[in-house]
C-alpha cells in the first residue's frame, strides 16, 4: 500500500508544474475571449462604417505604432531566450533577458502614452467636443480604439510587473526550481499580450 | 468503491472542522485553503444573501397583492427587480452548487486532497465577497441601486441617473471569481485523480462540474468586457453602446447574452449533477446510460453556447438569425431529455427509498421539466411574439432556476448534510417543508405562467383588473413557498447544533465521499484511494 501512497505522492508533485501550466492556459484562453468580445464589437461597426474606419485610421500615428510592434515582437523573443537560458543552467544570461523583455515592454507604455497624449491634445479623447461632432463611425473608431489599446495597455503594465517580479525571484532564491514554472507561466502571458498587440497593430494602424 | 485502505482512516485523524491551522476562530475559516471549509465559506455567504433575494421577491409580490402603488413605489419596484434579479443570480444561482457542493466534494469524489490551486480557490471566494460588497454598496451610494433589470440594457444603462458603473462592476468581479472556480476545477479533474479513477469511473457529478467550468471560462469573459465597456461609458462617455454616439444597443444584447445564456447552463448544469448522484443512491441501483449522461452534459454546454439570439427575437435582430437561433434552441432539448429518460430508467425497478433528498430530486425533475417545455415554447419564434417580456418568460425562468438549480441544491444539502457536518436532520420537518415548498412554488409559478399567457406584461409594479385574482394567489403562494424554505433551513441549522450524530454512509452512497469519515478529516484521506470500479456499482 505504502508504494501506491508514494506514487500518488511523486505523481502530485509530478503534476503541480503540468497543472500550473494547465491552468495558465485556461487562463489565457479567458483572456482572449475578454478580447475577442471587443474583436466582434469591432468588426461588426467596421462592416457599418467602412469608410470612416479607413479615414480616422489614417490619424494614427504609424511610425509610432511599428516601433512598438517591434519592440513587443523583439520583447517575446527575449522573454522566450530567458526561459531557455534559465533551462539550461545559465541563471544571469536569464536575468539579463528577463530585463531586456521588461525594458522593452516598459517603452512600450512611454510610446503609448506620448502617443494618447498628442491625440488628447489634438482634441481627440472619448467625449470631446471635437470628436461630438465628427461621424459615428469615426466616434466608433476612436472609443474602440482608446478602449482596446487602453485594455491592452493594461495588460502590458501588469506582464512588465509580473515579469519583474519574478525577476526578483530569480535574484533572491536562485536556486529555486519554482522559478522556472513561474518564469515559464510569465512568458506565456507576455506572448499574449504580443499576439494581442499583432492585430490591433494592423487593424487600427495599417487599414488606411 | 475503494481499497480496504479506506476503512481505517477513522482512527486518530482530525476532521476539518475541528482541525487546528496556523490561524485560529474566524481567520481560521476566512484565510484557510482547504476546499472544504471554503465551501462552507461560500455556503454561509449564499445562504445569507437568499434570505436577503427572499424577502425582494415577497416585497415585489406584496406590491402586486393590490392594484395600484401601495407598498412601495413605481421607481423602488423597478430597483427592487433588479436587486432581485442581480443577487439571485450573480449571488446565489451561479454560486451556490459549484461553489458550495462543487468545492466540498469534487476533490474528494475524484479522490483528491485539495483542489490543484488551494490559494487561488480562497482567493476566489474574497473575490465573491468583494463584489457582493461592492453591490451593497451601490445601493446607498449615488442614484442609489440600478433600475434597470438585471440586464442592463443599453441605452437606458447610460441615461439612467442610478448608480449603474458601481454596480455593473461588481459583476465584473463576481464573474472573475466564477472564471477562477472553474480553472480549479477543470484542472483538479485532470491532474488529481486518484490512481484508478478513469474518465469514465468520474461520479456524473464531476461531469457536470467539468462541462460547467468550460462555460465558466469560456463564456464569463464575454460578459466581463461588456460589462467593463458600460462602466468606461459611464465614466469616460465612450459611447460604444450609445445611439447617439453611432452605437449599437442590439451589440449589447448580443454581447450580453452571449455569456448570459451559457450562464443559466452554469447554473442548470451542476443541479443535474446533483440529481444524477442522488437518484442511484436511493433507488439502490447503478445509473442508467453512464456515458450517455456525461455527455450529454458536454451536449448541452456546447449547444447552450450557441442559442443566446433566442433572447433578441423581438429585438430587431436579422430573421435569419432568429430562424437560427430557433433551431438551435430546440437542439438543447435533445441532451437534456437524454438525462431525464436516464434518471427515470435508474429508477425503473429500483428499490426506492422515498427519503428527503430523492424527494426534493424527484421535484427537481417534475418542475425542470414544466420549465424545459415553457423554455421550449418561447424559442418558437410565433410563440415568442405573443409571450415576449410577459409573466409567462418570469414564470418559465423562476421553474428552470429555482425549480431545477435551487431545488437541486437542497436536495444536494440534504444528501450531504451528514457528511459535511457529521449530523442528521429531522427527516419529518424535512418531509414537512419539502411539501410546503412544492404546493406553495407551483401555486406562485404557475400562476404566473397563465398570467402572461394572458398577457400579463413583466416588470409592471400594477395590474389591470382582469389579472388580479391571479396575482392574489401567486401571493398567497409565495406566502407558503417562504414558509416552507424558511422551515427547511430552521430544520438544518437546527441540526448542526442538535441533531444526532451522522454514520459514515448514511445512505449507503457508493461515492468515495462515503468511504470517509463524516465530517471528512482534514486532508479527506489519510491514503490516496486506488479505484478499481465505477462509482455506482451497489
Amino acid at each position: 500500500m505504502s508504494s501506491v501512497a508514494e506514487t500518488a505522492v511523486h505523481e502530485e508533485k509530478h503534476s503541480d508544474v503540468i497543472g500550473a501550466k494547465m491552468g495558465m492556459w485556461l487562463f489565457l484562453f479567458t483572456e482572449l475571449l475578454l478580447f475577442g468580445g471587443m474583436f466582434i464589437l469591432y468588426a461588426a461597426y467596421r462592416a457599418k462604417h467602412q469608410h470612416e474606419f479607413f479615414l480616422s485610421s489614417a490619424e494614427l500615428n504609424m511610425p509610432i505604432g511599428t516601433l512598438n510592434t517591434a519592440l513587443l515582437l523583439t520583447s517575446s523573443l527575449t522573454v522566450a531566450l530567458s526561459i531557455e537560458a534559465l533551462r539550461r543552467g545559465s541563471r544571469n544570461l536569464s536575468k539579463l533577458f528577463l530585463l531586456a523583455t521588461i525594458v522593452m515592454g516598459f517603452g512600450f507604455l512611454v510610446n503609448k502614452y506620448f502617443e494618447w497624449s498628442a491625440k488628447i491634445h489634438h482634441g481627440i479623447y472619448p467625449n470631446s467636443p471635437e470628436l461630438l461632432k465628427a461621424s459615428a463611425g469615426e466616434q466608433l473608431f476612436f472609443s474602440l480604439y482608446y478602449v482596446m489599446t487602453g485594455l491592452h495597455g493594461l495588460h502590458v503594465l501588469v506582464g512588465v510587473l509580473v515579469l519583474g517580479w519574478i525577476y526578483t525571484l530569480i535574484q533572491k532564491n536562485p536556486t529555486d526550481p519554482g522559478n522556472f514554472i513561474k518564469l515559464e507561466n510569465g512568458g506565456l502571458y507576455w506572448h499574449l499580450v504580443d499576439v494581442i498587440w499583432i492585430f490591433l497593430f494592423p487593424l487600427f494602424y495599417l487599414i488606411s | 468503491m475503494a481499497s480496504h485502505a479506506l476503512t481505517h482512516t477513522g482512527h486518530g485523524e482530525i476532521n476539518y472542522l475541528d482541525y487546528k491551522g496556523k490561524y485560529s476562530g474566524i481567520l481560521g475559516w476566512i484565510f484557510s485553503t482547504d476546499h472544504k471549509r471554503i465551501g462552507l465559506l461560500y455556503l454561509s455567504g449564499v445562504t445569507l444573501f437568499f434570505v436577503v433575494g427572499i424577502f425582494l421577491g415577497l416585497m415585489l409580490r406584496l406590491e402586486q397583492l393590490t392594484m395600484g402603488e401601495t407598498v412601495v413605489s413605481a421607481r423602488t419596484y423597478n430597483t427592487l427587480f433588479t436587486l432581485h434579479g442581480v443577487i439571485m443570480i450573480f449571488l446565489i444561482v451561479i454560486p451556490a452548487i459549484p461553489a458550495v457542493l462543487g468545492n466540498f466534494f469534487l476533490p474528494i469524489q475524484v479522490g483528491a486532497k485539495d483542489v490543484a490551486f488551494p490559494r487561488l480557490n480562497l482567493f476566489s471566494w474574497w473575490l465573491y465577497m468583494t463584489g457582493a460588497v461592492l453591490a451593497l454598496v451601490s445601493l446607498f451610494t449615488k442614484g442609489g441601486f440600478p433600475d434597470t433589470g438585471w440586464t442592463f440594457y443599453a441605452p437606458y444603462n447610460i441615461r439612467t441617473t442610478t448608480n449603474v458603473p458601481l454596480a455593473v462592476f461588481a459583476v465584473f468581479i463576481l464573474g472573475f471569481s466564477s472564471i477562477l472556480t472553474g480553472l480549479n476545477f477543470i484542472t483538479t479533474v485532470h491532474r488529481l485523480r486518484a490512481p484508478g479513477m478513469t474518465w469514465f469511473r468520474l461520479p456524473l457529478f464531476v461531469w457536470a462540474l467539468y462541462a460547467t467550468s468550460w462555460i465558466q471560462i469560456l463564456a464569463t469573459p464575454v460578459v466581463g468586457i461588456t460589462m467593463l465597456l458600460i462602466f468606461f461609458e459611464r465614466l469616460t462617455g465612450v459611447g460604444i453602446f450609445d445611439p447617439a454616439k453611432g452605437g449599437d444597443p442590439i451589440l449589447y444584447q448580443h454581447l450580453f447574452w452571449i455569456y448570459s445564456h451559457p450562464a443559466v447552463y452554469i447554473m442548470i448544469l451542476p443541479g443535474m449533477g446533483v440529481v444524477t448522484e442522488i437518484i442511484p443512491t436511493f433507488a439502490r441501483r447503478t445509473i442508467f446510460g453512464y456515458k450517455a449522461i456525461a455527455a450529454s452534459s458536454l451536449g448541452i454546454a456546447l449547444a447552450g453556447s450557441l442559442v443566446w439570439g433566442h433572447h433578441m427575437f423581438v429585438s430587431g435582430q436579422s430573421y435569419t438569425a432568429s430562424v437560427v437561433f430557433s433551431l438551435l434552441t430546440f437542439l438543447v432539448a435533445i441532451p437534456t431529455a437524454i438525462k431525464v429518460f436516464n434518471w427515470v430508467a435508474t429508477l425503473y425497478k429500483g428499490s426506492i427509498h422515498l427519503e428527503p433528498p430523492l424527494l426534493y430530486a424527484l421535484s427537481f425533475i417534475f418542475l425542470f421539466m414544466i420549465g424545459g417545455f415553457t423554455g421550449v415554447m418561447l424559442g418558437v419564434l410565433s410563440v415568442d411574439v405573443h409571450l415576449h417580456d410577459t409573466y409567462f418568460v418570469v414564470g418559465h425562468f423562476h421553474y428552470v432556476m429555482f425549480g431545477g438549480t435551487m431545488m437541486a441544491f437542497i436536495a444536494g444539502m440534504h444528501y450531504w448534510f451528514p457528511k459535511m457536518f457529521g449530523r442528521m436532520y429531522n427527516k419529518r420537518v424535512a418531509t414537512l417543508a419539502w411539501a410546503l415548498i412544492f404546493i406553495g412554488f407551483n401555486m406562485l409559478y404557475f400562476t404566473m405562467l397563465i398570467l402572461g399567457f394572458e398577457g400579463m406584461p413583466r416588470r409592471y409594479y400594477d395590474h389591470l383588473p382582469q389579472y388580479h385574482s391571479g396575482h392574489v394567489v401567486a401571493t398567497v403562494g409565495s406566502w407558503i413557498l417562504v414558509l416552507g424554505l424558511l422551515i427547511m433551513i430552521i430544520n438544518l441549522v437546527r441540526a448542526l447544533k442538535s441533531g444526532p450524530k451522522a454514520e459514515a454512509n448514511p445512505w449507503q452512497g457508493t461515492t468515495l465521499e462515503w468511504q470517509v469519515p463524516s465530517p471528512p478529516p482534514h486532508e479527506n484521506f489519510e491514503e490516496i484511494p486506488v479505484v478499481d470500479r465505477g462509482p455506482y456499482d451497489h
